[in-house]
């Protein structure tokens, strides 16, 4: 599938592929978080023993394959214990799977369209299209992160401007007249707050599309791919669903930018982290998220194809559950989901 | 004692002593405006809607004065001051955000950082919101978006336009990501008041910022501001990060977002009351009738006089 889209869509080979497939083998070397480095000993011992046990002839494939499936556990066991800190070191990898990559991999074919039509400038922090998943039309748009250093550059490390909600909302717009279900993909650190951003209503671009958005007549699934950071999130996460994989977060200040304000001490992020309930369990449980996506051991970025795999399955999934009903009942349903959210006394 | 009395005893005393006004200070009769450093008796400040006298600085006021410059006496209703806040998350940062709200609470005799309510405006009917900046920097969590998303659906239903008056620091931390979906949940009740063509006006006061901006405050379908609030989505020092230069000084203004194209029209709080009746009246159905009926009521001069003009009617009675 992933082979498909490449060949059909050629131009954009160099633009976002997986990681595994587009990166020559010296940078494909694993960037390494910190609690990761047990795990990393593990296996350049076991690479270690290989190579001694070749060069002296010496059979030990029992040990090695007994030092494999501790790491195997090892990796189990890391991943499946991460503190909210470290849960936002994964869903900020630098490797970790972005909207561009998820799109090319979930769909048959895919155009990518530009613009606002207003402020003459297209946003690459934000990228929108038309696409086909199983057959099926569909509009995708999503924040894009840049692949390195001067990708980020160029892609603002995902922080959208408000160019780049409007053109999401004029997408979401052509979806609804052609009757496309929008399939949003979230993966921003929060909306660019540079002064032009803020000259051209930043604040007015998200608060359109929150209103509009509940307008829309055509189905509308979320997935937080990676970072979903405030209003700049939430700014293209107005639907029926939402949907968030396992290691990412979705967050009302950064854990950085609250601990300066509330602990008035920018270190205390990890405590911030914790206190601010931003992982996927964590709003599952406030009854935020409507369905958590697991990830393959070690994170998306660890094994992307097979992360885009669980990703489709639950698209379609709630696809077909939402293609049922009438434009009226997915309305009422966007407004309940939302409507109930809170807590309070009285 | 009416203010006239007051304003006649006064003038019977002569100027008084620099030792009498610094014990005045001290009691809280006397301001010293933030902005031309002027100082003005309380009485005259409240008869001016606490606008400074001298230069038109607009002193920060809560949400009690705001519903009483703003509704006409006596026709006030509560709604939901009933909710109460929770704590949802158990959380701590420096303080325990259980202790924080009781505080807050003790401090403000508000349960939460929004009064709203039902009330007449020139004897318009009206549903009100105001945002009340002393709880909690005016920060938007569960209470501040339910009573905002029913004030709002109550409109809807009855058919009402909907005024807020904006003040706060944007979401509340201490609500987590249940504070930023209150901004979707008050939208989308806004959509449903729009859908029903009603009219929604924000009054934008100092400061309006982050996710109140990002969400109800910028989608007015006219929306007001008080001279020279902020009103920002990211905070100055933020921005001021992203650049090497420095920042225009009207930068995040009332009037820079007017320039901008973001504000319809910078109200001074002295004209907010006839200017919200003014725009209610003129968004209703029109019919000879109606506008014979309440062509007095428009007239704008008698409204402005009685409304600002503490010194002016001192003059002319005294
Ligand atoms: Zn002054």
């Amino acid at each position: 599938m992933l082979n498909s889209s490449q060949l059909l869509f050629p131009h954009i080979r160099n633009l976002h592929l997986f990681p595994i497939d587009a990166m020559p083998t010296t940078e494909r070397r694993p960037i390494l978080l910190d609690f990761e480095k047990p795990l990393a000993e593990l296996e350049s011992r076991i690479s270690q023993i290989r190579e001694l046990a070749d060069e002296n002839e010496v059979d030990v494939s029992a040990q090695i394959h007994q030092l494999e499936s501790r790491a195997v556990q090892l990796r189990q066991e890391i991943f499946t214990s991460l503190t909210p800190a470290q849960r936002l070191q994964v869903a900020r990898h630098p490797r970790r799977p972005s909207t561009l990559d998820y799109v090319q991999a979930i769909s048959d074919e895919w155009i990518e369209l530009h613009g606002d039509r207003r402020s003459g400038k297209d946003d690459p922090a934000l990228v929108t299209g038309v696409a086909r998943i199983e057959g099926r039309p569909v509009v995708m748009l999503g924040h894009q992160k840049g692949r390195d250093t001067k990708d980020n550059v160029t892609r603002n490390f995902g922080m959208a401007s408000p160019s780049g909600y409007r053109k999401a909302m004029r997408i979401m717009e052509h979806a609804n007249r052609f009757g496309m279900p929008i399939l949003t993909f979230i993966d921003t650190p929060g909306a660019w707050a540079g002064l032009e951003a803020e000259q051209m209503g930043q604040g007015e671009a998200i608060a359109y599309n929150l209103r509009e958005m509940f307008r829309l007549e055509v189905p509308i699934i979320c997935t937080v791919i990676g970072e979903g950071g405030s209003g700049g999130a939430l700014g293209i996460g107005v639907g029926e669903r939402l949907l968030m994989f396992e290691h990412s977060v979705y967050t009302v200040a950064s854990p950085e930018a609250c601990a300066a304000i509330l602990w008035k001490d920018a270190s205390r992020s990890a405590q911030a982290a914790e206190a601010l309930k931003i992982t996927a369990l964590d709003l599952k449980n406030l009854g935020i998220l409507d369905q958590l996506l697991p990830e393959p051991v070690g994170g998306a970025h660890s094994d992307p194809l097979k992360a885009a795999e669980i990703l489709k399955a639950a698209i379609l999934h709630n696809l077909e559950e939402l293609l049922a009903m009438t434009s009226e009942e997915r309305q009422q349903l966007r407004y309940q989901k939302f409507r109930k959210i809170g807590v309070f006394t009285e | 004692m009416s203010l006239f009395d007051w304003f006649a005893n006064r003038k019977k005393l002569g100027p008084i002593s620099k030792e009498r006004q610094e014990r005045e200070i001290a009691d809280g009769l006397w301001k010293k405006c933030e902005s031309c450093g002027v100082l003005t008796y309380i009485k005259d400040l409240q008869a001016n809607q606490m606008v400074c006298l001298e230069c038109g600085h607009h002193h920060r006021i809560f949400s009690h004065e705001r519903i009483r410059q703003l509704i006409d006496a006596d026709t006030w209703q509560a709604f939901d001051d009933h909710i109460n806040p929770k704590d949802p998350l158990r959380f701590r940062d420096r303080k325990a955000y259980s202790d924080r709200l009781r505080d807050m609470q003790a401090k403000t005799q508000l349960k939460d950082a929004v009064q709203t309510g039902m009330g007449q405006i020139e004897g318009l009917p009206v549903v009100l919101g105001v945002m009340d900046f002393r709880f909690m920097g005016g920060s938007m969590g569960s209470v501040v978006g339910e009573k905002l998303t029913r004030l709002i659906e109550y409109g809807t239903q009855n058919k009402l336009p909907v005024v807020i008056v904006c003040s706060s620091g944007g979401a509340r931390m201490q609500e987590g990501m249940l504070s930023l979906m209150q901004m979707a949940k008050i939208s989308g009740a806004l959509e449903r008041h729009r859908q029903a063509r009603l009219l929604y006006v924000p009054v934008l006061s100092h400061p309006t910022t982050g996710g109140v901006t990002a969400s109800f405050a910028m989608l007015g379908d006219i929306i007001l501001a008080e001279p020279k609030a902020t009103i920002a989505f990211a905070g100055r020092r933020v921005v001021e990060q992203t650049l090497r230069e420095k920042l225009p000084d009207d930068f995040q203004t009332a009037e820079y977002l007017l320039n901008h194209g973001f504000v319809d029209v910078i109200a001074p709080r002295t004209q907010l009351k006839k200017m919200l009746a003014q725009l209610i009246r003129l968004h209703q159905p029109y019919s000879p009738k109606n506008y014979q009926a309440n062509s007095d009521q428009v007239n704008p001069e008698r409204h402005s006089l009685s409304n600002s003009g503490s010194r002016t009617s001192i003059g002319t009675s005294s």
